[in-house]
């Protein structure tokens, strides 16, 4: 090789820019990027010449004028008087609560139904096989609206708990009521009340969540140190200290204090006037958007989970089963760790699509970002370009998070391949 | 290449089709004649008011509007293009110029006249909003729904109102906010909410597809006013007057007695001078707003005067049975006042 | 044999017992239920369970079901004939109202005598497709242009086509079935074709909008074989220039000038006339063709080097794909008034087009970078070794293997994308699960009616994305088998 002789250095010409491979790239990308440029202030010039033409101006201050709607079930506390910026937040924690709860569900089940398809359950597997390909196969509205009025045909209204012989009767030991509007659980109440901690805007945390959630994560990391102290006794001496009993203990005795300082008790709801009061009500739109997304979900989980566990190769579970495991901890101890490799990056988007979907929540009542900001705000302010503009940039942030997230997730599973 | 091809093909098909919408600043009389077509923006579907039916021809209360303008300018009541907007649309297509007029049952309000910079041209319909509730519910009046779940539709004014209406005497309620008027009406039905609010005339509309209306009950309660009118963009006066004087000849056609059957026979000898200037047997009006001197007169006939289309869309006749109520004529003690054809 | 050892062997078996039967409770149907419903308490516990969601689906629905009226003008008459046939108190379905509406669902407001031309230009579809997707066996090519053929011909006939159309369709269609059957690669100048031809019969018009639209090809591509030998770049551009300068400012004075000649114009239908199954898949197809090229280029954007541009493909896809579709859907009938000059007005359908195309590209561009992660780093070498330039390298070498290996997301990115189709009622166009069902529940005859037009609709929706899945596991079957 070195002893072809370098090429003569030629002078600069202009064809080089086009011929030559040293300075095509830079050519291309200066012409790009002028393109680029060019397209987004011809954007941004066509936008505001719109806007003079109609006399709009590009404004945020709607966000702080009074929004005039109420929402059903803020997740916290907002009225009529309060500001559309205030909406749009209890529509974003809205977005969020759904997909945080959609995303373990569908998690759950899809791992649950992926490992029941490869069941060697006849009538089982097939019954999956069938549930999956209905949910891929039709639009997640049309779900979304058959969940959604089976809750309302199905369960009864809150009348039919009235009386002293109700035609229904509140399951689950008479805690929880099923009405065609929502469902209604128990709250929980404190005798020993320690007060609420004020974080500014009307937001409030009672001092006792703080201190389950004080205790609990104090336990958990208590917890790691007595396991690992047990694994450094096991690898010193071959045997490892029972530390079930321990864990147990700093998990369960620190909490029970607690429910007993506090005083905790549920407060069962009860039907007042038209509907259940002194419990919580799960609105039925929230439950019929968290069970489509789920279930919608769900299936594209099962088949992603499904080809992660056949990906890992026979010889994995054969040599796990003459070790003498058992098959679930085959599965949990085997296979499923190193399905995980495969089946994340897939899960991520599916977590992503399930975010986005969750903005259809507008079909069942369910007020979330796309209702509130890029709905009864937008219908009513009528700022639709800053009202979508800031809508799609939440949006953008929120998926960004979570694959970030996911990510992280993956370095961490990815660490442990060999 | 197949990809060029077909986004060439798209690009020639636009400018042939999307051509004539091009026009749409400054002179919408203009535009509309040579287009050779008004364009209507309506509802998606609302019972009495605009829904297409099963060949296709919408019809209703507010196509009715439509047709009568594009008589007036076009000649032809079937030279319209019905464009259904939904309720985050509608302001927006209009004063982006996809539509020349939007007759979507619209609440006439300070802040969209001003701050959505479009212009009411006038009233079709006076609507209120009220609550349908069950018989077995035993409630008689809208003051004991405190702590009642309310199903509702989003995106219009109804919200609001409910909102202040609650507040201002005091009473909790648990809102439904539903999209779609099918998906509400379900809810109601299955009993997921204690009442449901709308504006009065689609309540009737919805009882009385029940399959027992004689279960609900409308309360008597009007919460809110409602003026439904048409609207047109901001800024081209003369094609608001069009529209506005389009609707004052088909109400004051009905309080002349001018119908769509006696109006060829009205025109050539009609004693009132008022009648005669309405049908441009005398003075010249249309010509002051650009059209020609019949204009009034294919308006009316295109589908009757503004009582013939009642009768004919929402009336107690129909299945929806509204009642005139507040959309009588002045002179039977409801508001319609068309101002004098002078 | 036996003879011989008569005297030594006191018994010799000469004749094999006939096999037994296996124990009753190891063969037959007995023996199945046991392997595979009853193998432990587990498994049993999950048939019990499967059985009992059966027979509650099945109790539940069984009678709505039974009880169907397809023969009714009004809500209000399906419910009275229910309560006559099945008694007071019933419940049933009333699919008359999928009878009287069924070809809102299926066309929008298309006019009813022209409902052949979709149905035509669905039919040319297939055959388009042909060369393309059934091109690896003849008999499944056959069987599927015969059937096309004959399905295309009758739905023509039923709905009333007139006789010119008739022969236009049967020349087309048997003549693909017989030059499928001689030399498929010519119907590929047929797929070339078909976006025009499609895009006519859809819209309709003049034809000689599509014909300057090829004239104008044909000159770009006249400009390009000029140059060729002089400079292959400087010849692109001038191609790409003359085509897309005469597709702007030539074509439609041409067509015009044309047209005033001689017509050749059929009836034109505006774009707000679609709705439907019609509108789903208008969408879903010119979806589907846009997005894959564009994604190919947008993966193959964000493999460059080249850094300027491998950073724009990342911030626009990761930007696309982090938003929900509908919020693009509201930037198309929201937005895109204030971005574009002011005045401008086009269609909505090619707005809503455009940000679907977008939307699957982003996906698509996603799927194909896998694919491309996915091929050995040798093949890229031995493109380099063979000192091919990098598009030549591309379209040989990397993107069909590439393509190949991505079949399978390639195919779920259009059966999402043609399921999101739905969500175009959200910006006011007839989709056909909720755009056509709340205007037909507008009609006073069907106000109330709630689950048929779900039920129908979602089995359509069902119909077409299952085939779709089922072909892709097919084709991935079937190419997995030529490579291993």
């Amino acid at each position: 090789m070195s002893d072809i002789p370098a090429p003569a250095h030629q002078p600069f010409r202009l064809s080089m820019l086009l011929y030559d491979r040293r300075y095509r790239s830079m050519t291309i990308q200066v012409v790009v990027f002028i393109l680029v440029m060019a397209a987004g202030w011809w954007l941004v010039d066509n936008t505001i010449r719109n806007l003079q033409a109609l006399g709009k101006d590009f404004n945020f201050g709607f966000l702080f004028q009074r929004s005039g709607y109420d929402i059903g079930s803020p997740p916290i506390p907002y009225n009529s008087d309060d500001t559309h910026l205030r909406a749009a937040v209890v529509g974003l924690l809205n977005t969020v609560i759904i997909s945080i709860l959609g995303c373990i569900a569908a998690t759950f089940l899809g791992t649950a139904v992926g490992i029941a398809r490869l069941s060697n359950n006849w009538l089982f597997a097939r019954l999956m096989t069938i549930y999956v390909e209905m949910f891929r196969n039709i639009p997640l509205l049309l779900w979304i609206l058959i969940v959604y009025a089976l809750l309302t045909e199905i369960l009864p209204a809150p009348a039919a708990y009235r009386g002293e012989d109700p035609e229904w009767s509140k399951i689950l030991f008479g805690n929880v009521a099923l009405t065609n509007r929502y469902t209604a659980i128990p709250s929980i109440g404190l005798t020993n009340d320690p007060g609420m901690l004020d974080l500014g805007f009307r937001i409030m945390i009672n001092w006792a969540t703080i201190a389950f959630a004080v205790v609990l994560i104090g336990g958990w990391l208590v917890r790691r140190v007595v396991l690992n102290r047990a694994q450094a006794a096991q690898d010193r001496t071959g045997e490892r200290p029972t530390t079930w009993w321990i864990n147990l203990a700093i998990m369960t005795v620190p909490s029970l204090l607690l429910i007993w300082y506090f005083g905790l008790h549920l407060i069962q709801p009860e039907l007042t006037g038209f509907n259940f009061s002194g419990g919580l009500n799960l609105q039925n739109g929230f439950v019929a958007l968290w069970l489509a997304l789920t279930l919608y979900t769900g299936a594209f989980i099962a088949e992603i989970v499904r080809a992660g566990i056949l990906s890992v190769s026979k010889g994995q579970t054969e040599a796990a089963f003459a070790l003498g495991l058992q098959p679930n901890r085959t599965m949990n101890l085997v296979i499923l760790p190193q399905a995980l490799r495969v089946i994340i990056p897939p899960l991520t988007s599916q977590y992503l699509n399930l975010t986005k979907n969750s903005s259809l929540a507008i079909a069942v009542a369910y007020m979330d970002l796309r209702g509130t900001l890029g709905g009864t705000t937008l219908n009513q302010t009528g700022r639709e370009l800053e009202a979508i503009l800031l809508m799609m940039l939440i949006y953008l942030a929120l998926s960004l998070l979570i694959s970030a997230g996911m990510n992280a997730f993956n370095a961490r599973v990815k660490l442990k391949e060999r | 290449m197949k990809r060029s091809v077909f986004l060439g093909s798209v690009a020639a098909f636009v400018a042939a089709s999307g051509g004539a919408a091009l026009a749409a600043e400054g002179d919408t009389l203009k535009a509309v004649q040579d287009r050779g077509e008004l364009i209507c923006g309506v509802n998606t579907g609302l019972v009495g008011f605009a829904a297409p039916d099963a060949s296709g021809n919408w019809t209703g209360f507010d196509i009715a509007i439509c047709k009568a303008v594009a008589a007036a300018v076009l000649g032809d009541p079937n030279k319209v293009k019905y464009v259904p907007t939904t309720g985050q649309t509608r302001f927006t297509a209009l004063s982006s110029g996809e539509v020349d007029v939007l007759a979507r049952n619209s609440t006439w309000t300070f802040s969209r006249d001003t701050d959505l910079a479009l212009d009411f041209i006038g009233v079709n319909y006076y609507d209120g909003q009220g609550f349908m509730v069950s018989k077995d519910l035993g409630v008689t009046s809208a003051k004991e729904l405190d702590g009642a779940t309310i199903c509702i539709q989003t995106g219009t004014t109804t919200e609001l109102n409910l909102a202040d209406y609650f507040k201002a005497n005091n009473m909790a309620y648990q809102p439904v906010n539903i999209d779609s008027n099918a998906e509400g009406e379900q809810q109601y039905m299955a009993g997921a909410c204690d009442a449901y609010t709308t504006d009065a005339s689609g309540l009737a509309a919805t009882r009385a597809a029940f399959a027992d209306p004689e279960n609900h009950v409308i309360l008597p309660e009007i919460v809110s006013k409602e003026p439904l009118g048409p609207a047109v963009r901001h800024g081209d006066n003369n094609w608001g007057d069009i529209v506005r004087w389009t609707l004052n000849a088909l109400i004051a056609a009905e309080e002349y007695g001018v119908t769509s059957t006696n109006i060829e026979e009205l025109a050539s000898n009609s004693e009132n001078p008022e009648v005669q200037r309405l049908l441009g047997s005398s003075d010249d009006l249309g010509a002051m707003i650009g059209l020609d001197k019949d204009w009034a007169k294919r308006a009316i006939m295109a589908s009757g005067n503004y009582g013939e289309i009642f009768a004919k869309t929402i009336g107690e006749e129909t299945p929806i049975g509204l009642a005139r109520g507040l959309n009588a004529q002045w002179t039977q003690g409801g508001l319609l006042y068309a101002p004098p054809f002078r | 044999m036996s003879e011989m050892h008569a005297e030594t062997v006191p018994f010799v078996r000469d004749t094999m017992i006939p096999p037994a039967q296996p124990p009753e409770l190891q063969s037959g149907a007995v023996k199945w239920l046991r392997a595979n419903l009853f193998s432990g308490p587990v498994n049993t516990a999950l048939t019990l369970l499967g059985v009992a969601i059966i027979w509650f689906l099945f109790s539940h629905f069984w009678d709505w079901f039974a009880h169907s009226v397809w023969n009714a003008g009004s809500l209000t008459e399906c419910r009275q004939i229910i309560a006559e046939r099945w008694g007071e108190g019933s419940r049933g379905a009333c699919w008359a109202v999928i009878r009287e509406r069924w070809h809102q669902y299926m066309f929008g407001f298309y006019p009813p005598e022209l409902h052949f031309r979709p149905v035509m230009a669905f039919g040319f579809l297939m055959v388009a497709l042909a060369p393309v997707l059934f091109s690896e066996t003849v008999i499944i090519r056959r069987n599927v242009l015969i059937v096309t053929t004959v399905a295309t011909l009758l739905l023509m006939f039923l709905l009333k086509a007139p006789m010119v159309w008739m022969v236009f369709a049967a020349v087309i269609l048997i003549g693909s079935v017989i030059l499928a059957e001689r030399r498929v690669s010519r119907l590929l100048v047929f797929s070339f074709l078909y976006p025009l031809l499609g895009v006519w019969l859809l819209w309709g018009g003049s034809l000689w909008g599509p014909i300057m639209v090829l004239v104008a090809l044909g000159l770009g591509w006249a400009a390009w074989r000029l140059l060729v030998g002089f400079s292959p770049l400087l010849a692109m551009i001038a191609g790409v220039l003359v085509t897309l300068g005469l597709w702007l400012f030539a074509v439609g004075p041409a067509a015009s000038d044309a047209r005033s000649l001689l017509a050749l114009s059929i009836i034109p239908v505006d774009s707000d006339q679609f709705g439907g199954f019609l509108l789903s898949i208008t969408i879903g197809v010119a979806g589907i063709a846009l997005s894959l090229p564009m994604g190919i280029v947008l993966a193959l954007a964000r493999r460059s080097d080249m850094f300027l541009v491998h950073t724009l493909a990342v911030v626009f896809i990761e930007f696309i794909r982090g938003v929900p579709l509908i919020t693009l859907l509201f930037v198309a009938s929201l937005l895109l008034n204030y971005f574009l000059p002011p005045g401008t007005n086009f269609d909505i359908i090619l707005r809503v087009i455009i940000m679907v195309t977008i939307f699957a590209a982003a996906y698509m561009a996603e799927v194909i970078r896998g694919g491309l992660a996915a091929l050995p780093r040798g093949q890229y070498e031995a493109a380099d070794a063979l000192g091919l330039d990098y598009w030549r390298a591309q379209r040989l070498i990397i993107l069909p293997q590439a393509l190949k290996i991505s079949i399978p997301g390639i195919v779920s990115t259009f059966i999402g994308m043609f399921k999101d189709t739905t969500l175009v009622v959200f910006v006011g166009l007839f989709d056909p699960l909720k755009g056509v069902s709340d205007f037909v529940r507008a009609d006073i005859n069907w106000k109330g009616i709630y689950w048929e037009p779900y039920i129908f609709v979602g089995a359509i929706f069902f119909i077409i994305c299952f085939s779709m899945s089922r072909y892709s596991m097919y084709l991935e079957r079937r190419l997995q088998r030529d490579h291993r």
